[in-house]
């Protein structure tokens, strides 16, 4: 290759970049210009959110159980040695529901439900289904994008709720089980610390996580390539990219409801 | 021009002027001019990768030309808005090489969603009437409670037909119709395109590399090579033609078949 066409692919590549970011940055905008405006698909809005919630939640009661037994047998011996096991309930709860349910239920649905729309989605596009109902007068992106993003948007924050109040029950038994306290004072000990900010927060960040697990995921298998190797690369790509994208809006909310709470 | 059974109307319902179409480096389309009158069923003729899908899917909206004109019903496809189109497709059904059934549906779900969702108040009678209309209009009536996955290609390609019939278009689009089916069922579907024409009266574009589906369905053949139509005409005018390009495409066929 000589340097001009080295020139040429590099400024392909780079116009390419940017023509895929205008793309995906288009496609998250035509979510708001269709989402509220008629007709509403609800039939199909009610079938996602069971998809997306109900069968989400064998895997999200054994994950939620477990990162809250696991945490506060984690946590014990540190706080052992300052003879401060009485907290625990207090340090779980408040990192159960600031930062480990949020983002535990957001990864579990990146890879299961995110993967999901994605290859649902990709394996629509190659078989022309999605043509299909473009041809027969049915807009796709409002019945296929906007019902699954509004499902993933709405569910995330039940989900996360479910998954909180699990891990408090895994955290429970392990505290039970070693200092014998009640549940009625493991609860209140637990909620005493929890305030209204730290509730919102976490809803705020379910919301988010939601939507850009169904928006990326609906992106990806949008634009699949051809063959089953597209199919299988929208799917992953759902996955990696949610996930990425998860972990930056983490710490971008975290950052502003620190300032909302110290003001720093 | 030869028009089966003089059913053709002189009213164009598909006029398409300079059309140009590429992909990159790859130009697919360079001029294409074609009319589809009223009631006749035009076979657009070539080889695979010469543009002959991508043409059925500019006149349907599913991809924009670089450059040219395409009236459909008399209305300019480059002049309408996204809900203008979305009508207009109404009156156009398209029926896809792979079928495109939606795998997750039954065949009655298959044949209901297009109507459910065109028409938000009809009522369940009038949704089971047009169901029945169309599935035995394709003689699939048994196949009604199936899953697309347990269809035969054939089977699959008459539903295909049966959920576009269903909206009552006035033009029909065909992609490859006989492609992947033995020469049997192949007839069938010839069969079937032909009784869609004279039940429905609709005008159709026939996207095929196959001779006998050309023969058997079209009042008029267009010869798709290198990008624009070299020949059109009755099926013998064509063939009659002393241009190599179509006088080994149709030794190939013949050899193939």
């Amino acid at each position: 290759m000589n340097g001009n066409q080295d020139v040429g692919s590099r400024t392909g590549k780079f116009t390419g970049f940017f023509i895929q970011i205008y793309d995906a940055f288009a496609f998250v905008m035509r979510f708001f210009k269709e989402a509220f405006v008629p007709p509403f698909h609800f039939k199909e809005f009610v079938r996602q959110c069971y998809y997306i919630g109900y069968k989400s939640l064998a895997l999200i009661s054994i994950t939620g159980f477990i990162t809250g037994l696991v945490f506060t047998k984690q946590s014990r011996p540190s706080l052992a040695s300052f003879g401060a096991t009485s907290w625990l309930p207090s340090l779980v709860s408040i990192a159960i529901l600031r930062a480990l349910a949020p983002l535990v239920t957001a990864l579990i649905c990146a890879g299961r439900v995110g993967s999901n729309i994605g290859a649902e989605l990709g394996s629509m596009k190659v078989t022309e289904q999605i043509d299909a109902m473009e041809v027969s007068a049915i807009n796709p992106y409002k019945y296929l994008v906007v019902t699954r993003v509004m499902a993933t948007t709405c569910m995330l924050p039940l989900l996360m709720f479910y998954t909180a109040f699990v891990g408090l029950m895994g955290s429970y038994m392990d505290i039970h089980a070693n200092e014998q306290t009640s549940f009625a004072s493991f609860f209140e000990s637990a909620f005493s610390s929890i305030n209204f900010l730290d509730y919102w927060a976490s809803i705020v960040k379910a919301v988010v996580y939601g939507f850009t697990i169904g928006i990326v995921g609906s992106y990806k298998g949008f634009n699949a390539g051809n063959g089953t190797t597209g199919v299988g690369q929208a799917a992953n790509s759902a996955v990696v990219t949610s996930m990425f994208l998860i972990f930056i809006e983490e710490v971008i909310i975290v950052q502003i409801t620190n300032f909302l709470r110290t003001g720093t | 021009m030869h028009i089966a059974d003089n059913i053709a109307t002189e009213e164009k319902v598909i006029t398409i002027k300079g059309l140009y179409k590429s992909f990159g480096e790859n130009h697919v389309l360079k001029g294409v001019d074609l009319d589809v009158y009223r009631r006749e069923n035009v076979v657009v003729l070539g080889r695979s990768g010469t543009g002959k899908s991508v043409l059925i899917k500019i006149i349907a909206g599913l991809l924009k030309p670089d450059e040219g004109t395409v009236l459909v019903l008399g209305k300019n496809l480059q002049e309408l808005s996204r809900e203008e189109i979305r009508e207009l497709r109404l009156k156009l059904g398209f029926s896809f090489q792979s079928s495109a059934l939606y795998d997750s549906m039954t065949v009655r779900e298959n044949l209901e969603f297009p109507l459910v969702q065109n028409h938000k108040n009809i009522r369940r009678s009038e949704i089971d009437k047009a169901v029945e209309e169309v599935i035995d209009a394709v003689g699939l009536a048994q196949t009604i409670n199936q899953m697309p996955s347990e269809l035969s290609g054939g089977q699959r390609k008459r539903i295909g037909i049966a959920r576009t019939l269903i909206l009552r278009p006035e033009i029909m689009l065909y992609d490859e119709p006989t492609a992947g089916l033995d020469p049997i069922t192949s007839i069938d579907i010839n069969n079937l395109i032909n009784e869609v024409q004279h039940r429905y009266h609709t005008s159709s574009i026939i996207i095929t590399h196959d001779l006998t589906c050309a023969k058997s369905t079209g009042d008029r053949v267009a010869m798709l090579l290198d990008g624009t139509f070299v020949k059109q005409g009755t099926f013998e005018e064509v063939f009659a033609s002393n241009d190599e390009r179509i006088k080994s495409f149709y030794d190939y066929n013949f050899i193939e078949q």
